[in-house]
């Protein structure tokens, strides 16, 4: 086989399967891809010698006939997942030399179906960012450029950045991540890939370094609909350890490809028809409608009306969580620590020098609308918006609707301090069309719906029913099939 | 609720004041893993033996709610006869401290799991109030700084850490320390009755946070202090009587009082300011998005409330309509469920009020001399039937009843079998009584001539004939005979 990085990642296991490959085989060739792509600063910490012992386990499993689902698959890991042995930082310097001695309960699903662990993925410090410019192990370049324009480092998105550029530069077949407010869709859409966030309670949390808990939840970022269901089937599923996972069947997700669109009715909300929205976005929108409609589906158009609130609603909640999941971090049993005068003089000194400028901000935030005399006016109001936001779709769901379509951002992917350096707010607006979908719980997925005109992808949002990642699968399935096929870029990061 | 006695006052310079007090006590859940680990909350264990992933705060860490210590709550909020909430919430506390690793406390603020109930207080055997409780909540205990290891560094004992609390508020309903102190005795009863916690004050499985203020009889409350941590009932008392001087004597100099924080050092016998109302944290509590609201229904409840023990107050009333026993002496026997059970066992099928006159006066006596409890009691609740059978039935007489009670307590054995071997059995033949008496008569012929006089004498007459025969003489008829032959 010619590049064994450019088989999908259900082709990789079909080839295993027939024995025309072998896992180090396949591995190997992973690592050569991620060795030589070391410019795009996808992984914090490889693991080879790991990556090959666990190949060489697979490919007896193969060989004695006990192959699991994802036997001697290589995957790169998102630095939030805490792993057994394998440094984990969060991409934050606080977390110092942090080993587990733990291995979370989704990236531990992956290892037991048989998957080969490259390494951790870089990414914004605790997952607090859009375009994994705040990880303190520096920012990940996508492999995708500009037409005309090879000099201008274009970000991955965030915070799953070193996730998507990994996919999306072939250094692995798939990779996990993680969404609080976009992060798995919004990366997954500048970097022509697919990103799935499932329901809130599909996949464990447990072993995941929390960001903001009632918001948190693990995915895939794969190149291809059908290796995203291969991969969410694995990490999904009930564990007793995080009682926000739901104790409910996880479905073989990859028999839901191919399904007829016929009598599906998908809901079009004019809410997200944004004031200023550029052209280009409103026409991939109008496209998507068209493949849907054209596989058989029915359109609607819809009202969301308390959209305009998500945002803000959003940036009141997750850094409130955030700002009390990040008090652990405080030098005493883990990570740095700096010596200070007194106790107070150590923590101050500690998270000031652990924690990035991004992160700051959020505790700063977060403890501001929890305090006393605030928490009213911010806190609770906020989950009142947020209850009103879930209703919305409850209701168009209740009428109906099957999923719902949208554009995954406002715009394509920009180059590295483009956005945010004088305004963290329109950072924040990258989020516009994600947020909405965590503060209800639903899964949604991003999936490459084409080419901006400047050359960069761009992608297209479902959002379904909760515990429905059938009917996203399927849909997404048929964005895919529709849509022009992605040439993701030759790699001229080698050498560099 | 309270109705006390004006006498409770306490007398200032400048008039009467009245000491309001309210207590916030936190009992350890008895079960054998923490609140939201499966780390064991065991007492004691070296330093960190006791410790789960969750209990250190890992990263990635989750907390998973014990099903026990949620049973151990709604036992207790019926036991206080309290509102159980089929819904309630965890909210995160959040600080700072080397000890909560978490650097936030799993707790319950508005929404808890018990609401409001009430605790029957007998502060004397002439005196009941009644002290309403506001809620009960579950919440994590911290870990503990050792500060003395090392001249530079603290060190974290986190064995403690997340070991399950209940918080029992109560309403300011107490007026002396007297009422608080039979308060948390009380408390403590029902705790120990329901088996929701040990009662431990020394091993800090029970400790209270006194609130204390003073005002004129009738007059507005006034601001309180709170008195953190303190961990006997005997201190309790102190603590309230040093504060509430020490808040007289601030306003009768015209001072005001400072709402803070106090701890109460026994040694010294004072009060002294830990943090101001102005450094108070900013707890900035909101509910843990790690936890769901906690739910169960009332078929749960009406089943745990059916598997309840006969509670203190119910088992004292049916002491005293069922074996017709004084108030208190019913109160003192269902203390300790121990000594309730003790006392029933020695009861049955016997005179229950020779019984609890037995067990409070000679057993209880002993025991509390002897610095024991009455599960370690050397003589058996059936031996302390038989003596009390021996007794009943002539066999003995009381004094003899009390040696016998010594040798069982000391050497052990069948008391009836003691009382054959060793002879102690009274004489009840008249015969034999009748020529002690009458020895006794003929010697005394002067004491014979006063008795006339004065019938008072007669008990010398007694106790002369006890002497002649050892003690063993029925009592009764050493009476009779000496009035008959004496003529008195």
């Amino acid at each position: 086989m010619s590049d064994l990085t450019h088989l999908s990642l259900a082709e990789a296991r079909d080839a295993l399967k027939s024995k025309k490959v072998s896992a180090l085989e396949l591995t190997r060739a992973h690592i050569d891809a991620m060795e030589a792509a070391r410019a795009l600063n996808c992984f914090i910490t490889e693991t080879p010698e790991l990556a090959l012992q666990q190949a060489g386990q697979s490919d007896a499993k193969i060989a004695s006939g006990e192959a699991g689902p994802l036997e001697g698959l290589p995957l790169g890991i998102k630095d939030l997942y805490c792993t057994k042995g394998v440094r984990t930082t969060a991409a934050s310097r606080i977390l110092g030399d942090f080993t587990p001695t733990y291995e979370s309960t989704v990236s531990g699903h992956l290892l037991r179906d048989g998957a080969v662990s490259l390494g951790k993925l870089n990414l914004d410090e605790f997952a607090m960012g859009s375009s994994n410019e705040t990880s303190a192990f520096g920012p990940v370049i996508s492999p995708w450029r500009r037409s005309g324009d090879p000099s201008a480092k274009i970000v991955p998105g965030g915070s799953s950045g070193g996730s998507s550029a990994a996919v999306a530069a072939r250094l692995c077949l798939g990779a996990t991540a993680t969404d609080t407010g976009g992060s798995i869709r919004q990366p997954a859409a500048f970097t022509g890939t697919v990103g799935m966030k499932p329901t809130y309670g599909r996949c464990s949390r447990w072993g995941i370094v929390a960001f903001a808990s009632s918001l948190d939840q693990a995915g895939p970022i794969t190149r291809t609909v059908r290796d995203s269901a291969i991969m969410l089937r694995s990490m999904a599923g009930h564990d007793p350890r995080d009682t926000t996972s739901v104790d409910a069947p996880v479905p073989d997700y990859e028999k839901a490809l191919g399904a007829s669109l016929k009598g599906r009715r998908i809901g079009v909300p004019k809410e997200y028809r944004l004031d200023g929205l550029s052209s280009e976005i409103l026409a991939l929108w109008d496209q998507g409608v068209a493949w849907l409609k054209d596989a058989g589906a029915e359109i609607i158009e819809i009202s969301l009306p308390h959209t305009k609130y998500a945002l803000p609603t959003y940036y009141i909640i997750a850094p409130a969580e955030a700002s009390s999941n990040l008090a652990r971090y405080d030098g005493v049993r883990y990570g740095i620590r700096e010596t200070g005068r007194d106790i107070a003089g150590m923590y101050e000194k500690t998270r000031a020098k652990g924690f990035g400028p991004e992160v700051r901000r959020r505790i700063m935030i977060g403890t501001y609308v929890l305090s006393a005399g605030y928490y009213d006016a911010y806190y609770v109001r906020a989950q009142k918006v947020r209850s009103l936001i879930k209703h919305d779709f409850d209701a168009v769901f209740a009428a109906g609707v099957d999923a719902v379509l949208t554009p995954a951002t406002p715009s394509p992917a920009f180059a590295q301090g483009e956005q945010g350096a004088t305004d963290p707010v329109e950072m924040y607006l990258n989020d516009v069309f994600t947020v909405t979908v965590n503060m209800a719980g639903l899964p949604g997925v991003s999936v490459p719906g084409g080419l901006a005109a400047n050359g960069l992808p761009l992608g297209l949002q479902l959002i379904g029913r909760p515990f429905d990642e059938e009917t996203l699968f399927t849909l997404a399935g048929a964005i895919e099939q529709a849509a022009p096929k992605i040439d993701y870029p030759q790699a001229w990061w080698r050498g560099v | 609720m309270s109705q006390s006695a004006p006498s409770k006052y306490i007398k200032g310079a400048t008039g009467d004041w009245e000491v309001v007090i309210g207590m916030e006590i936190h009992a350890q859940v008895t079960s054998r893993a923490k609140l939201f680990s499966g780390a064991s909350a065991e007492y004691g264990g070296a330093p960190n033996d006791h410790v789960s992933l969750v209990d250190a705060a890992m990263p990635g860490m989750l907390p998973v709610i014990n099903e026990e210590c949620v049973r151990q709550a709604i036992r207790t909020g019926l036991g206080l006869e309290a509102q159980i909430n089929l819904r309630s919430i965890f909210d995160r506390k959040n600080y700072f401290y080397p000890d909560l690793p978490q650097g936030y406390q799993i707790s319950q603020y508005k929404h808890p799991i018990v609401g409001e109930g009430a605790v029957i207080v007998d502060v004397s055997p002439s005196e009941r109030i009644t002290v309403g409780i506001e809620r009960l909540h579950l919440e994590q205990d911290a870990g503990k700084s050792l500060h003395d290891l090392s001249a530079t560094e603290s060190h974290v004992d986190l064995n403690r850490s997340g070991v399950a609390l209940m918080e029992i508020v109560s309403r300011p309903d107490m007026r002396s320390s007297d009422e608080a102190r039979a308060y948390v005795s009380k408390l403590r009863t029902i705790l120990r009755y329901i088996g929701s916690c040990d009662g431990n004050m020394e091993q800090g499985s029970l400790r209270a946070d006194v609130n204390v203020s003073v005002r004129r009889p009738g007059g507005p409350l006034g601001t309180r202090c709170e008195i953190k941590n303190v961990n006997s009932i005997r201190f309790i008392g102190q603590a309230i009587e040093v504060e509430a001087r020490r808040q007289i004597a601030i306003l009768e100099d015209g001072g005001k009082i400072d709402q803070e924080t106090r701890l109460f050092d026994p040694g010294k016998g004072e009060t002294r300011s830990m943090r101001s109302k102005e450094e108070a944290h900013d707890y900035r509590y909101f509910p843990d998005p790690d936890l769901l609201p906690l739910e169960f229904d009332q078929d749960y409840v009406n089943t745990l409330r059916a598997q309840l023990p006969e509670l203190p107050d119910a088992k004292r009333a049916r002491f005293i309509a069922s074996y017709g026993l004084p108030p208190y002496d019913a109160g003192v026997l269902v203390m300790e469920r121990a000594s309730a059970d003790f006392f029933e066992e020695t009861a049955k099928g016997r005179d229950a009020k020779l019984a609890a006159n037995w067990v409070i006066n000679e057993l209880f006596g002993r025991l509390n001399k002897e610095g024991l409890d009455v599960a370690q009691s050397p003589v058996s609740a059936s031996a302390l039937g038989a003596i009390i059978d021996l007794i009943s039935s002539d066999v003995i007489s009381g004094k003899i009843a009390k040696d016998l009670f010594e040798i069982v307590w000391s050497e052990g054995g069948d008391p009836t079998e003691i009382v054959e071997s060793r002879g102690l059995k009274q004489v009840t033949d008249t015969g034999a009584i009748e020529a002690a008496v009458d020895a006794v008569i003929a010697a005394n012929p002067d004491k014979v001539a006063q008795a006339k006089e004065k019938p008072t004498m007669l008990g010398w007459f007694v106790g002369q004939v006890m002497k002649q025969t050892g003690g063993k003489a029925n009592p009764q008829a050493v009476n009779e005979l000496l009035r008959r032959k004496l003529g008195v």
